[in-house]
């Protein structure tokens, strides 16, 4: 069948730049450039292309501008030309339409409708350049009440361990298989230099890396249960308990069987190219009282030495939802947002489904407290947070740190392509090819990943000091350093905050 | 999360002698600049000795609204046995703005059906918290044993002439002069804040406020008074009153060591320091602030841990005095013993010694 779609991409020459040295026929996986039949002249179908720029960047010549292509139906602001090919993508396949990433629609950016405060004359600044700022964090459950004994310095109340963090920024869950060992490792090692945590998400942690990098693995446990094992829930800090993703909420995930390759059919624990597959719900999890079982199997498998998350999309009942998995028995709960990423999603789904993070930040810290628990569990906001300023905010709503995921992938190269489902990126991250993945160094990415955590924690603190506020603790849930912008009486009652111009207490 | 910049001041005899508000006033008079006219007030301990058993409450009707003045007498005769009462003196010559009436009462619990429960001293918050919350026009300021609460709107020294406290004896007081920034002043709103015998004065911003007023109100505090020095008022029933610990402690939760202090310490300490900053990090009070917290029997100074607000102390035989300014202290007492400066965090406590705190409290 012929194809009706247009391209998305136009990718044009400089010629009198160009020598063709071919670079960019080896750099492009997509099938863009090719050498015509004599070995002479470089050929360009632009219509594989998918604007990765990896070609423009490592054209050393600087030749080549990709561009978005600019012919077009005629303009419809109902009918876009998204719907048009969207609906023609169908016509020709008869498929659910796949993507990779967050959701692109220009829903309403609650964080890009709240400013942060700063002290004038009544409250010192504080520059975080002569004076501490502490940005240590601790994720779990805390204790009601401490008993103490001053006199000997002794605290006689049991506590639950906590996992210590020295920036409130973890790496969320992208599993090996989803992106690439380089990647992978590269995430590992990052979290370590630098004092905080990543997520393996569901596709285990290989071997090889367990006995380096355990101790700052959160491993996951999902509903395909790939990679479960009793040594690979030891070797974590803590373990998360997978139950829904902001992407896709609701559904499950599919690992195809070509990426299913030999270390990672070791890691995932199934024959060597076999489809994973995980289920949407998890089979032995059909209501809170399963949850709670499985909470503990856990805790009891680990001899209760580790905090266990649960993670869920942010969904409409979530604050319910939220509080149902704090009396189950959760440490921390990590909440993913509607715009959080994928590797693969339909993208129905990834458009359609769920709330803004700010949002569930707010009802589900509010409710909490409502009912005396928040200390019970560490809040975890994912999905989205593109800067420290949404971190900052993130915080000051209610959450205890934050996961990044699609931040810390276009720090080490992805350029939100949207192609992550193809198993082709050419950054090396998204893929299992192994051609592709040698492209990233972890060395480099990792150092890269450190570098984006180092500046947004200067960040961070440089705006927590324009607050007057030299600890982390002192900014988590202080709403009253938030003011919404443009926003209607209903959403600022949702996210707690005043509007502004509004000053202190009434 | 009103801010102020402030004048606060504390003595205490700790031989338990009582001694008369002159001196606390003359000391007000040398921190002028530092209030503004829009709030002072005075805690005086060792006040009511004759009625030490009865909790005095001062309660202040606003717009002089006699109708209020109605709802607290039934309020109090249904909920307390009502042993004396009368309306606080004051010298009608000075000239205040739009002062309220105030009247004290002593009172002793009558406690019924599931309030039986509580202790006296549970049920005396209960019910005050009713008054505040649900009487119009009606606030109690002061609601300890033997102590009492005055305060206002105007300079320290006019509401101490005002309330004559000159003459008044106790053997421990606070005093505080207001300069508030962002809230016009109101009777209410001036220091000290008291529940039970706690007072407050404080000096400073809280940056911490929504964090802290959002972890206590899950311990049922609502803060209602529009002002910062409630949350500390809070934060001090809740760990010292409700949660039993000592000043010690609670000095390290409110201006807790900074992590670099803390991971060089010994193994013990360490972990002590650790786990109290994990748990209570919510109770952090962070941003510039100087407190005189005082109840019967102990008073200290404290200040936010990298000591934005200022806080001296001084020493003249059984005499401890804590004040924003080292000449107030050598205005009303040339020749101390000791005057030094505390670091921040580092509570300066005066405590009566056990035979004078019986003879004050039973």
């Amino acid at each position: 069948m012929k194809s009706h779609l247009l391209p998305d991409f136009y990718v044009e020459r400089i010629e009198s730049r160009c020598n063709k040295c071919g670079v960019c026929v080896k750099q492009c996986p997509w099938g863009v450039y090719s050498w015509d039949e004599e070995g002479k002249e470089i050929l360009i179908d632009y219509t594989k292309c998918v604007g990765c720029q990896r070609c423009v960047i490592y054209c050393p010549n600087k030749a080549l501008i990709v561009k978005p292509y600019e012919g077009s139906y005629r303009p419809n602001a109902y009918w876009t030309r998204e719907v048009i090919s969207d609906i023609k993508k169908q016509a020709e396949q008869g498929g659910v339409i796949l993507i990779g990433t967050g959701s692109d629609k220009p829903y309403k950016v609650y964080f890009d409708h709240i400013l942060l405060n700063a002290s004038q004359v009544t409250n010192p600044s504080i520059d975080p350049l002569r004076e501490p700022m502490e940005l240590r964090t601790f994720i779990g459950r805390k204790p009601d009440k401490l008993e103490i004994d001053p006199d000997d310095f002794e605290i006689k109340t049991e506590i639950t361990p906590n996992l210590v963090i020295e920036t409130p920024i973890m790496f969320a869950g992208m599993s090996y298989g989803a992106i690439s060992y380089n990647a992978f490792l590269s995430l590992a090692m990052a979290s370590k230099e630098f004092g905080t945590k990543f997520c393996t998400g569901e596709g285990g942690l290989p071997k090889d890396m367990r006995e380096e990098y355990g101790e700052v693995a959160i491993v996951q446990c999902a509903s395909g249960r790939f990679g479960v094992d009793p040594e690979y829930l030891n070797c974590a800090c803590a373990i998360e308990i997978k139950i829904g993703q902001g992407a896709k909420p609701g559904i499950g995930g599919h690992l195809p069987g070509e990426k299913v390759s030999k270390k990672i059919s070791e890691t995932r624990m199934i024959p060597e190219g076999t489809d994973a597959l995980s289920p949407a719900p998890h089979h032995d999890i059909y209501s809170i009282e399963d949850l709670a079982m499985l909470i503990y199997a856990l805790k009891e498998a680990t001899d209760y030495e580790k905090p266990v998350f649960v993670k869920i999309a942010a969904v409409h009942n979530v604050a319910a939802i939220a509080s149902g998995i704090v009396r189950a028995g959760a440490d921390a709960i990590v909440i993913d947002g509607f715009r959080g990423g994928t590797g693969a999603t339909p993208k129905v789904m990834r458009d359609h489904v769920g709330i803004p993070i700010e949002m569930a930040i707010a009802v589900v810290d509010q409710r909490l407290r409502e009912e005396g628990i928040r200390h019970k569990c560490s809040i975890i906001a994912s999905g989205g947070i593109r800067c420290s300023a949404d971190v900052v905010k993130a915080i000051a709503l209610g959450a205890d740190a934050v996961y990044i995921g699609t931040a810390a992938l276009i720090a080490m190269g992805c350029t939100m392509c949207q192609k992550c489902y193809t198993g082709k990126c050419s950054w090396g991250i998204c893929t299992q090819d192994e051609n592709l993945a040698k492209r990233l160094n972890p060395k480099v990415a990792s150092k890269r990943l450190v570098n984006l955590l180092r500046a947004w924690s200067l960040e961070i603190k440089e705006m927590m000091g324009a607050m007057g506020i030299n600890a982390i603790e002192s900014l988590r849930g202080n709403r009253e350093h938030l003011r919404g912008i443009g926003l209607e009486e209903w959403e600022l009652r949702i996210l707690g905050i005043k509007g502004a111009g509004e000053g202190y207490e009434i | 999360m009103i801010g102020s910049s402030c004048g606060i001041f504390g003595v205490m005899d700790r031989s338990g002698k009582r001694f008369k508000g002159r001196m606390v006033v003359e000391a007000m008079k040398n921190m002028y600049v530092r209030g503004n006219g829009l709030g002072a007030g005075f805690a005086v301990y060792g006040l009511y000795k004759d009625y030490k058993e009865y909790y005095c409450f001062h309660v202040m009707i606003q717009n002089r609204d006699m109708g209020a003045k109605r709802e607290v007498d039934l309020f109090l005769n249904d909920n307390f046995h009502v042993v004396d009462d009368e309306e606080i003196p004051v010298n009608d010559e000075v000239e205040v703005v739009d002062p309220p009436l105030f009247w004290r009462y002593f009172v002793s619990p009558k406690k019924s059906g599931r309030d039986q429960k509580l202790s006296d001293d549970d049920y005396v918050v209960k019910k005050v918290m009713e008054i505040n919350t649900k009487i119009r026009n009606a606030y109690v300021i002061s609601s300890g044993k033997n102590m009492g609460v005055f305060k206002g709107t105007g300079f320290p020294w006019d509401i101490a002439e005002y309330f004559m406290i000159e003459d008044y004896k106790g053997y421990m007081w606070t005093a505080h002069s207001r300069f508030p920034t962002n809230t016009p002043g109101w009777w209410g709103g001036a220091h000290p804040f008291c529940i039970l015998d706690w007072t407050v004065v404080h000096n400073g911003e809280i940056s911490s406020y929504g964090t802290n007023k959002r972890y206590l109100e899950m311990f049922g505090y609502c803060c209602t008074l529009m002002t910062d020095t409630e949350v500390m008022a809070y934060i001090f029933d809740l760990l010292m009153r409700r949660f039993g610990y000592p000043i010690e402690v609670v000095a390290k939760i409110l201006a807790p060591p900074m992590w670099d202090q803390i991971d060089n310490m010994d193994e013990k300490r360490k972990r002590f320091y650790t786990i109290l900053r994990m748990t209570y990090g919510p109770l952090l009070v962070n941003g510039p602030w100087t407190v005189i917290v005082a109840h019967h029997g102990e008073m200290f100074g404290l200040t936010d841990r990298i000591r934005l607000r200022p806080l001296t102390a001084g020493e003249k035989g059984d005499l401890l005095f804590l004040s924003s300014e080292e000449s107030a202290i050598r205005a009303v007492c040339p020749n101390p013993d000791r005057v030094w400066t505390p670091h921040g965090g580092e509570p300066v406590i005066g405590r009566l010694d056990e035979k004078a705190l019986k003879r004050v409290v039973e």
